[in-house]
């Protein structure tokens, strides 16, 4: 058996997006680094990277991080020109060096849509998926107003497919995979899970109607069908979520007339 | 360093089981429509802030909530992988409110507050009929029920779960109830932003200093009542299982403003992590505690044997556990289990490229229920390892070793999770009220949206109707003080132009605390710390780089400031660890064990909450002692053999 721990180094050429601030036009760097060990992860190799930068008094290239267990979604690279990279179902935290051929030239960009624009570097805005759940992906429930949980009932089936929509990470992948920036995933991953449980099912087409009238207003385009999103998804949300989403779409606009999609909440 | 006693912990008299009732009843109430007047300032927007923010704002209150991140989804809670207790006792195995109480109450070790510790019991049920309303999608049986688990330190199931993402379902529920006030109009969100310094204008907290990470700009935020619900420190070790974010800085620089901060010395170390591979390691994996159901620890009986696991036959192997714990075996809670494995690589008996790990072996399991029974069980688990190490657990034992996990200490509050400076409250892992010395798994979660539903919500009143508070704007002297003590401490890190990057001390820090105050703490390894402690702090005052400016984004810069408040914090956690000349839970002293090499703790001296008030730079701190009362359940000593 071998040990796949080795203490071989590889060598990598980085070519990484520099832009100090949105206003400001972005353009290539070229890194290269020749002691990075298979073990590391993208962002540790980056961290290498950006303790030389430290040390020369440069500037460290910025990228959103946190969990590192690809979970909290922060993590956000296209690397060589795929969102998370090309290792299925991985975001960029998981991702380890040991993937690569040492002398292998990569290339390192923000996620691009119309709708998250870049911060510095390689960090973006997407604030605009919090906008898209603040217009309605949710359940109205103030606090100490449940009932008892286990007073109504939810098939295994049921749960385990809203499940499926619910781990969405929210990482945007799919809006920076997807040829017209469109959030079809996203927003169709929280309406699907909202409206396969019943505790979903009182607001189901008022959230469906609002929440695709916020994600069209925060310039998210729209669908065509390329399904680059699913492929790019890290945590493998299927593309049958978008159907379920023009179904429930259909539903409620044909029930609703066109002045009560207008009105605001009233809590 | 002087000891004193003026906490009042306002603990409500009465039996046990009648307090949070009759403390509800007894607090004042605050008019529905007198609401909206008062302004509530909630940091942080893990499980603990998301769920205070939503549940204050839809009571009525005026409500501002920051968090680092750029979407408060993404707060460290969402990495909590294993599940939620309560004491629904659904499976119908003896389960009640006292259970989960007696059951959290001897996990923590005997130091814990009772009356905390059962309240936090009482709510834990009306968390779950909360969560799923919400549409948090938890597991099912075919009946249409809700299914349990077991967890560590408890015989009954009583751990609800959604696959290994539990974490992340209860925070996408209190983040959607968050989401759902922001739309209304009633909640203004401020992400990426830091909290840099609490204001305090006539001994009270009335708002605080934020820097808006993007522009760099500082803002002055004003309120009546400030909630800190900004998580663990474990990250003052450098290496942990927390998120790269997680920092003391809010905490601290609240501490430096008056709030005491208690039982810094306790964290839990969790036994089983994927081990460090190198110099470049910028965090741990946690491998859930559930592995060691079918998993069987060893390590080769003979020191530096270099053979492949495979091949090293039956009768050379030790299952140390098994050996020393016969009845718990494999199954020991976490600091035994976590201090074994030390020992036995301390020992030389290691095994990997660094010799610090063991053996978790799936290799019986797989032989006993085939390799798809196991692989239903643990398959993400074992993919996730697959993808870090790239060993295959299927054919090869996964190696492990302990990483510091989780903090049981925090800022000292009382009944009402109000800290010493009033209206100041601390919520979640921020606080140190519900774990004592040592936490079980799957109650983090449930004591951080028991704080931030039920218990702040009725316990603010106490504040709001209960004092008089003069209106306060932010062109008080008290922020712009407090704006400059930040802005300079950013120009003074920005000036320094060293040769020293925030990233390789914080590595330092993190590796002597790690040695010294880890697993295993002796009075010399403590004070060897303390030395080395200073010495890096003064490293980092002299000698720091850090580029780029203070008006952009700037990463490097926000590590920095909170690497010098952990520096600060750092020798707090270990003069905490050297005054308390016992073992219990988390915090093992090797001076204080029992012949056989277990903890042993000292009631007659120890049975207390340490909290410790700063009292200006350079100066020792001040020890409080909140003694703790067990009216109902007898300290008695936890035995595994
Ligand atoms: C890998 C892992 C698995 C776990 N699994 C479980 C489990 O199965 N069950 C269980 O019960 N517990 C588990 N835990 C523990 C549990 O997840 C945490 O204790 C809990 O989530 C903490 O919640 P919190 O709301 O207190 O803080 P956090 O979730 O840490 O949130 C802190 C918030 O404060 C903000 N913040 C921090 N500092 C500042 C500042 N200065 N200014 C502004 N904002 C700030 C952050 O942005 C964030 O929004 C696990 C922990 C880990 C690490
Ligand atoms: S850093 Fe959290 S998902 Fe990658």
């Amino acid at each position: 058996m071998s040990s796949p721990t080795t203490t071989d180094r590889m060598q990598v050429t980085l070519d990484v997006w520099r832009q100090k601030r949105a206003t400001e036009p972005g353009r290539f760097a070229t890194y290269a680094l020749d002691d990075v060990s298979p073990d590391m992860s993208f962002l540790e190799m980056l961290d290498v990277l950006n303790e030389k930068l430290v040390a020369r008094g440069e500037d460290p290239i910025a990228f959103d991080h946190d969990c590192r267990e690809g979970i909290c979604g922060s993590c956000s690279l296209v690397i060589d020109g795929v969102p998370h990279g090309t290792e299925q179902e991985t975001t960029t935290c998981q991702l380890h060096m040991r993937r690569f051929k040492s002398g292998a030239h990569l290339t390192i960009e923000p996620f691009r849509a119309r709708a998250f624009p870049v911060v510095k570097d390689l960090v973006v805005d997407r604030t605009a998926f919090d906008r898209v759940i603040a217009a309605g992906g949710y359940v109205s429930v103030n606090t100490g107003s449940a009932p008892a949980a286990n007073a109504v009932l939810v098939s295994k089936d049921a749960a385990d497919l809203a499940m499926d929509a619910a781990a969405c990470i929210g990482c945007g992948a799919c809006v920076a995979a997807c040829p017209n920036g469109a959030a079809m995933l996203f927003v169709s991953a929280k309406v699907s899970h909202l409206a396969l449980l019943p505790q979903g099912g009182p607001e189901r087409d008022r959230r469906v109607l609002a929440m695709v009238e916020a994600m069209d207003a925060e310039g998210f385009g729209s669908c065509t069908n390329h399904f680059e999103c699913g492929a790019a998804c890290p945590k493998g949300i299927s593309v049958e979520n978008i159907a379920r989403l023009n179904r429930e779409f259909l539903r409620a606009a044909l029930k609703t007339p066109a002045v009560a999609r207008h009105k605001s909440s009233d809590d | 360093m002087t000891t004193i006693t003026k906490l009042d912990p306002k603990v409500p008299s009465g039996p046990l089981a009648e307090r949070w009732t009759r403390h509800k009843f007894d607090l004042k109430l605050v008019n529905p429509a007198n609401r909206r007047k008062f302004h509530v300032l909630v940091v942080g927007s893990g499980l603990a802030g998301a769920s205070a923010a939503a549940s204050l704002s839809e009571m009525g209150y005026r409500v501002t909530c920051l968090c680092i991140q750029d979407s408060p989804r993404r707060a460290h809670s969402i990495a909590a992988q294993g599940g939620i207790n309560a004491a629904k006792n659904y499976p119908n195995d003896g389960d009640s409110v006292f259970r989960l109480f007696y059951d959290t109450i001897k996990g923590g070790d005997f130091r814990a507050r009772e009356s905390n510790v059962h309240r936090l019991a009482e709510i834990s049920t009306a968390i779950i009929d909360q969560c799923v309303a919400q549409g948090v999608p938890f597991a099912r049986e075919y009946g249409g029920l809700l299914a349990n688990r077991s967890f560590g330190g408890a015989q009954v199931s009583r751990t609800f779960y959604a696959r290994g993402q539990t974490g992340q379902q209860l925070l996408l529920g209190a983040y959607s109830a968050l989401m759902r006030q922001v739309g209304l109009g009633k909640l203004t969100l401020l992400p990426r932003r830091e909290m840099l310094e609490l204001v305090v204008v006539d001994g009270m907290a009335r708002g605080i200093i934020a820097r808006n990470l993007v522009t760099g700009e500082y803002e002055r935020h004003a309120a009546d009542a400030v909630l800190l619900c900004t998580g663990g420190y474990g990250n003052v070790f450098y290496l942990s299982t927390n998120a790269k974010n997680c920092n003391v800085t809010a905490s601290w620089r609240a501490h430096k403003r008056g709030a005491f901060f208690a039982n810094p010395c306790f964290t839990q170390i969790h036994p089983t992590c994927i081990p460090v591979s190198g110099s470049h390691q910028s965090k741990l994996t946690l491998m859930s505690e559930s592995l060691r159901n079918d998993g069987r620890v060893w390590i080769p009986k003979q020191a530096a044997d270099a053979r492949a696991p495979g091949s090293i036959p039956e009768d050379e192997r030790d299952y140390y556990l098994e050996r020393k714990y016969p009845s718990f075996g494999n199954l020991v809670p976490r600091d035994v289990a976590s201090r074994s494995a030390k020992e036995q690589c301390d020992q030389g008996r290691g095994v990997g490229p660094s010799k610090m790990s063991v053996y978790l072996d799936f290799r019986d399991a797989i032989a006993r229920d085939g390799e798809a029974v196991i692989r239903a069980k643990y398959g993400n688990l074992f993919q996730m390892y697959e993808r870090i190490t790239g060993e295959d657990p299927y054919r090869v034992p996964m190696r492990m070793y302990p990483a510091v996990h989780y903090t049981m200490g925090g800022l000292w509050v009382d009944y009402n999770l109000e800290s010493t400076v009033p209206g100041l409250f601390v919520l979640g892992e921020a606080n140190f009220s519900d774990h004592g010395a040592n936490r079980l798994g799957a109650s983090a979660l449930m004591q951080g949206l028991a704080d931030g539903y039920f218990v702040v919500p009725a316990t603010i009143a106490a504040h709001i109707a209960g004092r008089k508070l003069a209106a306060v704007k932010t062109d008080h002297p008290e922020f712009a003080a407090a704006e400059n003590a930040a802005r300079q401490r950013i120009q003074r890190i920005l000036s320094m132009k060293g040769q020293r990057s925030a990233d390789s001390i914080h590595r330092e820090l993190g590796l002597t605390l790690w040695n010294q105050c880890g697993m295993a703490r002796s009075a010399a390894g403590l004070r060897a710390a303390v030395t080395k402690i200073r010495a890096l702090r003064s490293e980092f005052w002299e000698n720091l780089r850090v580029p780029g400016e203070p008006n952009e984004l700037n990463p490097t810069l926000e590590h920095a400031g909170r690497v010098a408040d952990f520096l600060e914090f750092a020798e707090l956690l270990v003069t905490d660890a050297l005054t308390r000349e016992e073992s219990c839970g988390g915090h093992f002293r090797e001076e204080h064990q029992t012949p056989e090499g277990e903890a042993q703790r000292n009631d007659a001296e120890f049975c207390h909450a340490s909290a410790w008030e700063y009292q200006g730079d350079g100066q020792p701190e001040a020890l409080h002692k909140e003694p703790l009362a067990f009216e109902v359940v007898k300290p008695s000593t936890r035995s595994y053999k």
